[in-house]
Parts: structure tokens; sequence; C-alpha cells
């Protein structure tokens, strides 16, 4: 039933390479725009499916992110010197990946000891992990401390961007719409009920982190090659409150719902930016309004729900 | 025959109150066994230690001969022990069929990789899972309501489906929570006779636990009775009924057969 989505993926990469082919011709600062677009879609989609088809409330999202995106940086500026142009996409894939990697294992490594923890409690122990995670690099000579690192190469480009949220999205899609992925929402909904059916409730917790935590990584490596710069004041966790209201808007467990979130999200601000400085006010207020008006997300249509009873 | 279940001395205390006192209770492989008693006896809690719920403050469990200390509840299930609970516990966000899905695939060959990867061995998997959801709603009369929200369907349904979903799990005891539990005589008379083809088509052993004395009458070859904790009776339907500590506990003067 899912044979579809194979092709999916394929359709979405080469029209991510098409349209990358003739990014020479379009606006610079839409073209940047549009690459935001593509990094903010792997993050919401990978924070969903933690927070909305697992149903851990986390909030170190950012933290995943730095860590992907240092190590890629750090490994393009170590390596690019060395060797020649042409290795270049390679060294980027390679960095790439290895950040996605380490955020992975540091995603095992919060999500081994905290799963335990339920609700609120997990919140805010994430939210710690992605601040130690942020004071680490900030103190560290070695990533630029306070000042970051600067002089990243300029390598995410439309391409890049886009074929990282394509393949995001199917993984994620995949795994969740699978027998197997049956687990996540089953944890989700009742973890007692679940275990009682022969799903181990840490195992896919553990599983949603690692794989999201990755995603994170890679979002992050392409955002350092995107901006030429990191600073870690970049990934505090107001970028984690960025992503965690992208999924609630779209509607925690819909990724249809949480792309169209994380398209409004990213180009809203741009055209408001003289209200800069309320948006974290706006979000609020938005998330207010949501949670009384459409528990379910903005952007939800023709699901029937279930009432709850 | 070697027990399927065994309990020795299972005891658990939840601070002061024994909840559970050193019971011991034998399952054969393919019996139907009532367990009765007044509220707050301990039954759901007896329940709670055999799942795995909770562990035992003293005495241990055993089945099929193996002990079952230090295995969490799904590991549990997989060894063959499923339930349904007192309160309806379905997945709030699931379909009818989803439902079945995820407990059929307890026992599924594929994973995380195959599901990415998606070869011709996940198909075959995927197809083999659904052709056994389907049969199983087809045997209970879900079939038609598949695609509906398992949290929509009227009250004496979501109970059968808590049965189909354990069943999915091809467990060899089922503990059954009160499952006639706010159904109408019709439904319940229903369940009995649904007790009783579960029980014969997949030849498992059933514990169950009912208020309903006419259900538990009526199917059970065995009764055991639990009062505070402590087993005070254990035997066939005619000998409980008889008991007069059993008549004082629980069934009252009525319930007693007339000399
Ligand atoms: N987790 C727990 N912590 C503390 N006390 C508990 C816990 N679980 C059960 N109890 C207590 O243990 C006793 C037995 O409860 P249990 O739910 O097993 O009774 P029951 O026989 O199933 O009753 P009912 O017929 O009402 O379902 C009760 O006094 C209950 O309050
Ligand atoms: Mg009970």
């Amino acid at each position: 039933m899912n044979s579809g989505a194979k092709r999916y993926l394929l359709l979405a990469l080469l029209a991510a390479l098409i349209v990358s082919g003739f990014s020479a011709y379009f606006n610079r600062y839409y073209l940047g725009v549009a690459i935001d677009v593509g990094i903010n879609i792997m993050l919401a989609v990978s924070l969903n499916l933690i927070n909305g088809h697992t149903g851990q409330f986390s909030l170190g999202h950012a933290g995943f992110m730095a860590v992907g995106g240092y190590i890629a940086a750090k490994f393009s500026l170590l390596l690019q010197p060395a060797l020649p142009p042409w290795m270049q996409p390679l060294i980027f894939c390679a960095g790439l990946l290895l950040g996605g990697a380490i955020a992975a294992l540091t995603g095992l490594a919060v999500g081994v000891p905290t799963l335990r923890l339920y609700g609120d409690y997990l919140a805010i122990v994430t939210l710690g992990f992605g601040e130690i995670i942020r004071v680490i690099f900030q103190t560290s000579e070695t990533f630029g401390a306070a000042t970051g690192l600067t002089g990243i190469p300029n390598w995410t480009h439309f391409g890049w961007a886009w074929s990282g949220a394509a393949i995001c999205v199917f993984v994620v899609t995949c795994l969740v719409n699978s027998t197997y992925g049956r687990g996540f929402i089953a944890v989700k909904d009742d973890e007692i009920a679940a275990s009682a059916s022969g799903i181990n409730p840490v195992r896919y917790k553990v599983t949603a982190f690692v794989v999201g935590a990755f995603f994170a990584g890679v979002a992050g490596g392409l955002y350092a090659h995107h901006k030429s710069f990191l600073s870690p004041t970049g990934f505090d966790f107001m970028k984690s409150i960025d992503i965690v209201v992208m999924v609630i808007l779209g509607g925690m467990g819909r990724t249809v719902g949480v792309i169209i979130a994380a398209i409004l999200l990213t180009l809203l601000p741009e055209y408001l930016r003289e209200f800069s400085d309320y948006r974290m006010i706006l979000y609020a207020l938005l998330i207010i309004l949501i949670m009384i008006a459409r528990p379910q997300g903005l952007f939800t249509f023709a699901r029937r729900r279930p009432d709850s009873k | 025959m070697a027990p399927l279940l065994q309990l020795d001395q299972v005891t658990i205390c939840f601070g002061g109150l024994t909840a559970v006192s050193a019971v011991d209770l034998r399952l054969g492989p393919r019996e139907l066994v009532g367990l009765i008693g007044p509220n707050g006896a301990g039954k759901t809690t007896l329940f709670n230690l055999i799942t795995g719920v909770y562990p035992p403050t003293r005495g241990a469990i055993y089945f099929d001969g193996r002990p079952t200390a230090n295995l969490k509840a799904h590991q549990l299930v997989r060894r063959g022990i499923a339930r349904t609970f007192q309160n309806i516990r379905l997945f709030a966000s699931m379909t009818v069929f989803d439902t079945v899905r995820t407990a059929v695939q307890v026992h599924r060959t594929h994973g995380l990789r195959d599901a990415l990867l998606r070869g011709g061995g996940f198909r075959r998997a995927e197809a083999e899972v659904e052709r056994q959801v389907r049969e199983l709603l087809a045997l209970f009369q879900l079939d038609r309501v598949r695609d509906e929200p398992a949290v929509g369907l009227p009250y004496g349904d979501q109970r059968r489906l808590e049965i189909v979903r354990a069943l999915a799990t091809r467990p060899r005891l089922l503990l059954l929570d009160e499952p006639a539990a706010g159904m109408n005589p019709t439904e319940k008379s229903e369940l009995t006779a649904l007790i009783r083809l579960l029980q014969e088509k997949f030849q498992i052993a059933v514990l169950l636990v009912e208020h309903d004395m006419r259900v538990v009458m009526g199917i059970c070859e065995r009764i055991v009775v639990l009062d505070y904790g402590v087993k005070i009776a254990d035997g066939p339907p005619a000998a409980v009924r008889a008991n007069p500590r059993v008549i004082e506990a629980y069934l009252g003067e009525e319930a007693a057969p007339h000399a």
C-alpha cells in the first residue's frame, strides 16, 4: 500500500535537483528563503516524529541541530583546504551524515536515561539538555567559543536542502505508516495498552529520539553551510520553540499540516521583519488560540477524529 | 499435566495495604476459570501481577514452567499472556483495523529497516499482517467497522475489540477483566457465547473476572474467590456457590442454592 512512497521520493528528489539546476536564474534572496524553508521542513517533520507521532514532548531539537551543524561545519573547514574541489560534494555529504550520526548518538544518550519521564518533566529535561549543548559549544575553543565558526563553505544550494527535506519526509512517513510504525502511535495513545499489546514503549521512544535527532543534525549541517557561519546563540531554546510551534500549528502527528506550518512560519517572519521583536509574543498567542479553537492543528482537514470519551 | 500458569504465595503490598495476600493458583493449558470477589478484593491487582505491571512483593509466578520475574509487560505478551482492561484502554487515535494491526505485529519478522527499504519481503509481510487482521475482525463481526475510529464504537463493540486486540497477540493465556461490564443482557449472552467460542477455537486458557454471576456460572469450569486479597475458595461452580465463606463475603444469601 506504500509501494508508491518510493516513487514520490524519487520525484521529489528529481524536482529538487532540476529546480536547483536553474537556480542561477532565480532571485538570490528568494532562493535563500526557499533553502530556509527546506531546512525548517526537515526540523519540523523530524520533531513531529518525537512530539507528534510518539507523544513525547521534547524541547531540545535545537540542541540536536547544533550538534549536527557544528560537526559538519568543522568537518568541512578541516578537509576543504586539503582536498581538491571536485571532492567538495563528497566532503559535504560525509560531513552531513557524520553530523547527523553524532546528533543521533546524542539523542540516544539523552533518550535512554530520560524516557522514563513523562510530559512536563521530559520537556524540562530536554530543554536543559539543549542549553547544555549550547553552552558546551559556547565555551569550546575548537568550535570558536562565543564567536562561533565563520567561513564555512557556502555549499547548501536548493537541491541539497530540498533533497534533505524529501528524504526526511519519506523516512518519517514510511516509518509511521508501516505496521511497525503503529507502535509509535500506540505509545502516544496509551503506554500501558501498548505494552499489553506487546509493544516495547522504551524501544519506540528511543527510536523516535534517535531518528528525530539524526535529521535535526543533518538539518543543522545544511543550515551551517547555508549561512556560512554558526554562533551558539542561534541554537538557544527560542530556536527549539520555533520548531515546536511549527509542529503544534501543523497538528501533532500530521505530516502534511506540519510541512505547511513550517513553510508559513518561515515565510511570515521574512515579511514581518519589523515585528521580529514581538515574534515570541505572537507565537504564544497563536498557540493559546490554537489550543482553544483547533487543538488538532490549523492545517489538518478531513480526517475524522474519534470523539473523546 | 503441568500447569500453564502457577502462582506461589504471591503477595503485593501498596504501602500498608496488602492487596493480594499469599495467593496460590494453578491454571491448566485449556482451562476456563472464573475469578470473583467483592470490590477491592484484588482481582485486577492479581491481573497486573500476572501481566508484569507490578512485581510481587513476595512469592513467584511461573508461566509455562518458567519464572516471569524480571520480564516486562510486553515481554510477557510475547511469551503468551494477553489481557483486557477493566476500564477500556483502546488507542484513541487509531481505527479498528490499526488497533488490531498493532497487536498482530508482536510476532512480526520485519521491523524498522524493512519499513524503510520497502522490498518485496516487507510487502509480503505487510500483506500477511493484513490478512490476519481481516480474519480476526471477520470472526468477531467487526469487519464492517474496520475503518471507524476505535473509540467511536458502541460500548459493547469496544469491549469486543479489546478482546480481539488481545487475541491478535496469539496468547496461550487470556485474562479478561470484567468483559461484560456495562453490557445489556443480549450483549452479555453474545459475549458468553464468544468466550466459549474463542476458548475452543484458539485452544487457550482463560481467566475471567466478572461480577455477573450468570456469565461466570454459565461458562466457567472452575471458580476462584478472592476476598481482601486472600483466596477463600477454589473449585467447581456448584461447590463455590454453596461455600458459606463465599456466601458471606460476596454472593449474599439469595445466591445460595436452595436446599
Ligand atoms: N497501584 C495501587 N496503589 C495503591 N493501591 C492500589 C493500587 N492498585 C490497587 N490498589 C488497591 O488494592 C485493592 C485491590 O484493588 P483491585 O483493583 O485489585 O480490586 P478489584 O478486585 O479489581 O476490585 P473491582 O471489583 O472494584 O474492580 C484496592 O483497595 C485498591 O485500592
Ligand atoms: Mg478490578
